[in-house]
C-alpha cells in the first residue's frame, strides 16, 4: 500500500522530531511568547504526535517494521547503525505517553495562573524523550533517551523552586535515578565487551546461549536501573518524594506513564536480548521477581493506606500497582505480557485522572492533606464521582482495562502454576482503592472524625495557584473525566485481548524479532491455540477486592477504627517502623539500592549456578 | 537510620556488590583485547563511505548520529532545566526598601568573601586569550571530521571566552555578551539546525538523519556531508548551553552585587 | 594486571558510592555522583582498548592499521559533555535547597519523612 509505505518511510522519526524542534523554537522565542500560544503550540504539537502514533499502530497491525536511522541497514546481519523496532506494543505505549501529556497540556491550560514558557519546552522533551524510549530498538539509544527523560523529569520535579522541600524531594528523585542510569551504561558496557554490539537485536543473537558470570551481572546491572526508575522495592523510596513535591500535571505523567516506562524497558530487553541466555533458567528469574514484585505491591498497599497527603498516597500506591505489573512480566510469558500492557494502560489513565482530582483539591483549597479536607469538597459532586471511579479502576473492577489485564495475568498464573498471585492481586486492589475510598468519603462526603488515623506530619504545601477559586474549570475536570472514561470505554474495543495477545507475543518472539532487525526477513508468530478463560474468577475476585475495599475505607471513617487501641500496637508500631524507613534522607536510599543490586545479583548468581535453576 | 547504622549497612552491601562486579569482570576479555567486529569494521568502511579521516566523529555525526542527537537534547533539556531551577523568585525580583538593609548586607557579606580584585596580570592574560580561545574554538569544530575534535570538544573552548572576561573583571562586558535572548536563541538555533540537518534526509527520500550532501574529498575541511554542519550545530548548542549555565550561575551572585551598586 | 583497568572502575564507582552515602554535604554528594560517572568511562574505555593500536584518526595513516574501538570513544565523548550539564542541574537544585533552608546537610532535612 503506498499509504503505507509512505508512512514507514518517514513517520518513525517523527514522534522524536517534532516535539524537540517545537520545544526549540519554544525556547528561543522564549521571551516574546505569550502564554496562550505557547500552550496552543504545545498542545497542536502532541497532538500531531499522537496521530503520527495511531498511523503507526495502524501501518504495523500485520507486521511490525524496523526503520534504519541514517539509512544505515545491517550489513550481513551485523548492525552498523541505530534502529526503532516499531511494533503493536511499543505504538501503543507511546500513544498513551502522547494521551497523558494532552492530559497535562489541558489541565495546566487553568491549573498554573502563570507559568513560563520554559515548562511547556520541558514537557515537550518529556514528551519526545517517552516517545523514543518506547521504539527504540539499540541498547545505548535506549540508555540515550533514558537519560533525557530524566533530565527533562528532575527538573519538572523541582519546579516549584520557592519550596525548599519541592528542591530535596527533586534532589533525591535525581540522585537515585543517576546512579540508576551509571548501573545501566556498566551493564551496557558488559555486554558490549562480551558481543562487541549496542543493537539489542544483535547482542541476543551473539549471546546466544552463554549465561556466565557476565551475562548474569551486565543484566542485573540493567534490571536495577530500570528498575530504580520503576519505582520497585528496594529501589522505591524516591518515588513518594518526587510525587510530593512535583507540579500536579507533573505528577500525573510520573506515575501514569514514566514508572512503567522501567517495566517496559526491562521487558523489551529481556525478550530481545537475554531470552537466549535465561532460556534454562527461567525458574530462578521467575522466582526472584515474583518476589520482589509481591513484596513492592504489598508494601506500597500498606503504606498508600497510611498516608494523609494524597499525593504521596497516591504515589505509594502506583508503588503497589507497578509490583503487580513485575508480577505480571516475571512469569515470562506472552498471555501475562498482554495483561502487563492492558494493565499499564488502565492504571496510567485511571492514576492520572485520579491525580488530577488531587490537583483540582490543591488548586481550591490549597492543601493535599487529607484530615485538613475533611468535608471541604462536598459541593463538587461531578469531581468526586469522577475520583470514584479512579479509586474502582485501581480495584480492578470491570468494565475497565486493569480488569482486562488483571484477567490476563491471573490466567497466565493458573496456567503456571503460580497460584497464590491470585492473592496478591485482590490485596493490593483492596488496600489502595480502600485509600481512595477513604480520602473520597471524608473530603467528597464529610464522613470521618476528626482524630488523626496515623500521626503523620502536615506537609506544607504551597498552592501552585494564586487566590481562592470558587469552581472547578470546566478545562481541569474533562481531561480527569475523559481519562477514566477511556479506561472504561477502551474495554469495549472489539477483539482487545485478542489484539492484545498478538501484540504480546511479537514482543516475546525473539527469533523473529533478530530476523526482523537482522535480517529484514518477517517470520508469523506461531499460530498458538488461543485458550478460553472464564472471566468469573477474575470477576470474583476483583469485585471482592472493591467491596473489601468500601468496608476497610468505611471502617477507618468510622469511630469503630481502633487507632489507639492496646491490641493493634504492633501493627502501629510496624507502621512507625515503615514510616522511618522512608526517612527522605538520600543516603538511606543510596544504600538500600546498594543492597537491593547486590542482593539481586547474588541470588540470581547463587539460583542458577549453584541451584542449577 | 542513624548515621552509623547507616554506614555500616551500606559497607556490607558494598562489600557484597564489589564482589559481584569483581566476579562479572573475570570474564571481560583481558584488557588491550578488543575483539568486537563494530568497532573494526567502522575503522575500515568509515573513511571510504564518509571521506572523512576521523572515525571517532563520523560515528557520532553519522553512523549513531541519531544518539547525539538525543545526547544534545539531554544538553538543552538541562540547561533549560537550571535556567527554569534558577530563575528568579518572587521575593527575589521585589526589592521593596525594607529589603535594601537585607542586600546591604548580603553585599557586605560577599564583600567580605570575596576575592581580591583583578590583578593586572590576570586582566592581560584573560584578555589576550579571550581572542586566541574563540578561533581555537572554531578551529575544533569545523576541523572534526579532520583530526580528534567536532562540535562537543570545540562547544566547551568557545563557551570560555566569557567566562575569562569575568574573570577578569569585565562585569558590564560580560552582562552585554551573556544576554540571555541572544544565548537562549544560539542554543536553540544549535537544536533547531540539528533537527532541520536531520529532516533533510527526510525531504531526500531517505531516512532521517540520512548523509545527503556531497561527500566531498578526503582530508579537505568540506567534506563528509551533513558532518561539518552537524558539527557547527552542535557547537553552537553546546557554547549557548555551557554560556547559559555559565551566566545563569554567576547570576545568582551578580544580581546582588549590581542592584546595590545601582542603589548607591 | 589484565584485570587491573577493570577493578579500577568497580573501585571508583564503589567509593564513590560510599560518597554519596555518608556525604553530610550536598555539594560534596553531587561531587561524589561525577566519581560515579568516571567509572563508567574508565570501565567503556578499558573495554574498548587493544594493545599497539593506534587512535581511530586516519589523516596520513593507512585504512587497515590496527586502531582501538571508536565506538566507545565516541559514546564517552559526547556522554562526559552531557552529563557535566546533568551535573549542572543537580548543583541547581542543591543551591536552591540552601537558598531555602540555609542549610546543606542531608541530615538536616527531615522534612520529607514517611
Amino acid at each position: 500500500m503506498p499509504l503505507a509505505n509512505a508512512i514507514s518511510a518517514h513517520f518513525p522519526a517523527l514522534p522524536l522530531a517534532l516535539p524537540l524542534g517545537t520545544a526549540a523554537i519554544l525556547a528561543a522565542l522564549n521571551k516574546f511568547m505569550p502564554r496562550r500560544l505557547a500552550d496552543a503550540l504545545a498542545i497542536l504539537a502532541t497532538l500531531i504526535n499522537f496521530s503520527i502514533d495511531v498511523f503507526l499502530l495502524h501501518a504495523v497491525r500485520s507486521a511490525p517494521f524496523v526503520y534504519w536511522f541514517g539509512g544505515w541497514t545491517p550489513r550481513s546481519g551485523v548492525a552498523i547503525g541505530i534502529c526503532f523496532v516499531i511494533d503493536p506494543i511499543s505504538c501503543a505505549l507511546a500513544m498513551l505517553v502522547s494521551v497523558l501529556v494532552l492530559a497535562a497540556f489541558v489541565f495546566s491550560l487553568r491549573y498554573f495562573d502563570s507559568v513560563g514558557t520554559l515548562f511547556h519546552v520541558l514537557m515537550l522533551g518529556f514528551l519526545g524523550a517517552m516517545s523514543g524510549f518506547c521504539f527504540s530498538g539499540d541498547l545505548f539509544n535506549l540508555f540515550v533517551f533514558f537519560e533525557l527523560m530524566s533530565a527533562a523529569a528532575f527538573a519538572l520535579c523541582g519546579y516549584k523552586n520557592e519550596e525548599p522541600t519541592a528542591q530535596q524531594g527533586a534532589l533525591n528523585f535525581a540522585i537515585t535515578n543517576t546512579i540508576g542510569a551509571f548501573l545501566i551504561l556498566c551493564g551496557i558496557a558488559m555486554l558490549y565487551a562480551r558481543t562487541g554490539a549496542l543493537n539489542m537485536a544483535q547482542i541476543g543473537r551473539a549471546l546466544g546461549q552463554q549465561s556466565d558470570a557476565l551475562v548474569i551481572t551486565a543484566f542485573v546491572f540493567i534490571l536495577v536501573g530500570f528498575y530504580i526508575k520503576a519505582a520497585i522495592f528496594p529501589f522505591h523510596f524516591w518515588l513518594a518524594d518526587a510525587h510530593a513535591v512535583a507540579p500536579t500535571p507533573v505528577c500525573m505523567l510520573f506515575s501514569g506513564v514514566m514508572v512503567e516506562l522501567g517495566i517496559y524497558a526491562v521487558a523489551r530487553i529481556y525478550w530481545a536480548v537475554v531470552a537466549g541466555p535465561f532460556a534454562g533458567h527461567h525458574s530462578a528469574l521467575m522466582s526472584l521477581l515474583l518476589v520482589v514484585g509481591t513484596i513492592t505491591s504489598v508494601l506500597g498497599a500498606i503504606m498508600s493506606f497510611g498516608q494523609r497527603h494524597v499525593k504521596r498516597m497516591l504515589a505509594f500506591s502506583t508503588i503497589s500497582h507497578t509490583g503487580l505489573l513485575l508480577i505480571g512480566f516475571a512469569l515470562l510469558d506472552p498471555q501475562a505480557l498482554a495483561g502487563v500492557a492492558l494493565y499499564v494502560a488502565g492504571h496510567g489513565l485511571v492514576k492520572s485522572s485520579l491525580f488530577i482530582g488531587a490537583g483540582i483539591l490543591l488548586h481550591r483549597y490549597g492543601t493535599v492533606d487529607e484530615l485538613e479536607l475533611r468535608g471541604r469538597a462536598r459541593r463538587h459532586r461531578f469531581a468526586g464521582f469522577v475520583f470514584f471511579i479512579g479509586a474502582m479502576g485501581l480495584a480492578g473492577v470491570p468494565p475497565n482495562l486493569t480488569f482486562l489485564g488483571e484477567h490476563s495475568i491471573s490466567h497466565a498464573a493458573t496456567l503456571l502454576h503460580q497460584d497464590w498471585i491470585h492473592v496478591v492481586f485482590p490485596f493490593s486492589g483492596a488496600v489502595t482503592s480502600a485509600a481512595i475510598f477513604r480520602v473520597f468519603g471524608r473530603v467528597y462526603l464529610g464522613l470521618g472524625s476528626k482524630a488523626a488515623i496515623t500521626p503523620g506530619k502536615h506537609i506544607p504545601e504551597d498552592r501552585e495557584t494564586a487566590g481562592p477559586h470558587r469552581n472547578i474549570p470546566a478545562v481541569m475536570i474533562f481531561p480527569a473525566f475523559l481519562l477514566v472514561i477511556a479506561a472504561l470505554a477502551l474495554t469495549l474495543t472489539p477483539q482487545l485481548q485478542h489484539a492484545a495477545l498478538t501484540a504480546a507475543r511479537t514482543m516475546a518472539n525473539t527469533y523473529a524479532y533478530q530476523a526482523r532487525v537482522l535480517d529484514a526477513k518477517y517470520i508469523p508468530n506461531d499460530a498458538a491455540p488461543e485458550t478460553n478463560s472464564p472471566l468469573r474468577p477474575t470477576l470474583i475476585s476483583s469485585v471482592s477486592a472493591m467491596t473489601a475495599g468500601l468496608f476497610f475505607a468505611g471502617w477507618a471513617l468510622s469511630p469503630a477504627w481502633p487507632s489507639r487501641h492496646r491490641a493493634i500496637a504492633p501493627a502501629r508500631a510496624c507502621m512507625r517502623a515503615l514510616h522511618s524507613l522512608h526517612s527522605g534522607h538520600v543516603g538511606d536510599y543510596v544504600a538500600f539500592l546498594t543492597f537491593g543490586a547486590a542482593a539481586f545479583g547474588i541470588i540470581l548468581g547463587l539460583l542458577i549456578h549453584r541451584f542449577g535453576m | 537510620m542513624n548515621p552509623r547504622f547507616r554506614r555500616y549497612f551500606f559497607l556490607i552491601s558494598c562489600a557484597a556488590f564489589l564482589g559481584l562486579f569483581v566476579w562479572a569482570l573475570h570474564d571481560l576479555p583481558p584488557f588491550g583485547n578488543y575483539r568486537g567486529p563494530y568497532g573494526d569494521i567502522l575503522n575500515h568502511v568509515a573513511v571510504y563511505e564518509r571521506h572523512v579521516t576521523d572515525v571517532v566523529t563520523a560515528v557520532n555525526f553519522d553512523y549513531r548520529g541519531f544518539d547525539t542527537l538525543g545526547e544534545e537534547s539531554i544538553l538543552f533539556m538541562s540547561v533549560i532545566g537550571t535556567a527554569l531551577l534558577l530563575r528568579p523568585q518572587k521575593k527575589e525580583t521585589e526589592a521593596p526598601d525594607e529589603e535594601e538593609k537585607k542586600l546591604q548586607h548580603a553585599m557586605d557579606e560577599s564583600e567580605r568573601r570575596r576575592a581580591p580584585a583583578a590583578s593586572d596580570a590576570v586582566r592581560v592574560l584573560t584578555l589576550a586569550l579571550t581572542g586566541p580561545l574563540i578561533v581555537f574554538g572554531w578551529y575544533v569544530i569545523t576541523h572534526g571530521q579532520l583530526t580528534p575534535g567536532g562540535g562537543f570538544q570545540g562547544g566547551v573552548i568557545l563557551a570560555t571566552p566569557p567566562l575569562l572576561v569575568y574573570i577578569a573583571g569585565e562585569l558590564e562586558t560580560f552582562k552585554r555578551i551573556t544576554r540571555q535572548e541572544f544565548v537562549e536563541a544560539v542554543e536553540a538555533a544549535g537544536i533547531f539546525g540539528f533537527v532541520l540537518i536531520g529532516s533533510l534526509g527526510l525531504f531526500a527520500r531517505g531516512a532521517f538523519m540520512q548523509n545527503v550532501l556531497p561527500l566531498g574529498e578526503t582530508g579537505s575541511i568540506l567534506s563528509g556531508g551533513t558532518i561539518p554542519l552537524l558539527n557547527i550545530a552542535t557547537g553552537l548548542a553546546v557554547s549557548g548551553g555551557f554560556v547559559q549555565l555559565i551566566y545563569v550561575f554567576l547570576e545568582q551572585t551578580l544580581e546582588v552585587k549590581l542592584r546595590v551598586r545601582k542603589a548607591k | 594486571m589484565t584485570l587491573f583497568p577493570y577493578l579500577v572502575a568497580a573501585w571508583l564507582f564503589c567509593i564513590g558510592l560510599y560518597g554519596v552515602v555518608t556525604s553530610r554535604n550536598f555539594i560534596h554528594l553531587v561531587m561524589c555522583l561525577a566519581v560515579v560517572q568516571s567509572s563508567t568511562y574508565v570501565l567503556l574505555l578499558s573495554i574498548g582498548y587493544r594493545t599497539g593500536g593506534l587512535p581511530p584518526v586516519f589523516a596520513g595513516v593507512p585504512v587497515g592499521a590496527p586502531a582501538v574501538d571508536p565506538v566507545v570513544q565516541a559514546l564517552m565523548l559526547t556522554d562526559v559533555v552531557v552529563e557535566a550539564t546533568v551535573v549542572a542541574l543537580l548543583l541547581s537544585l542543591a543551591v536552591q535547597v540552601h537558598k531555602g533552608t540555609g542549610t546543606l546537610n542531608p541530615d538536616h532535612l527531615r522534612e520529607l519523612k514517611g
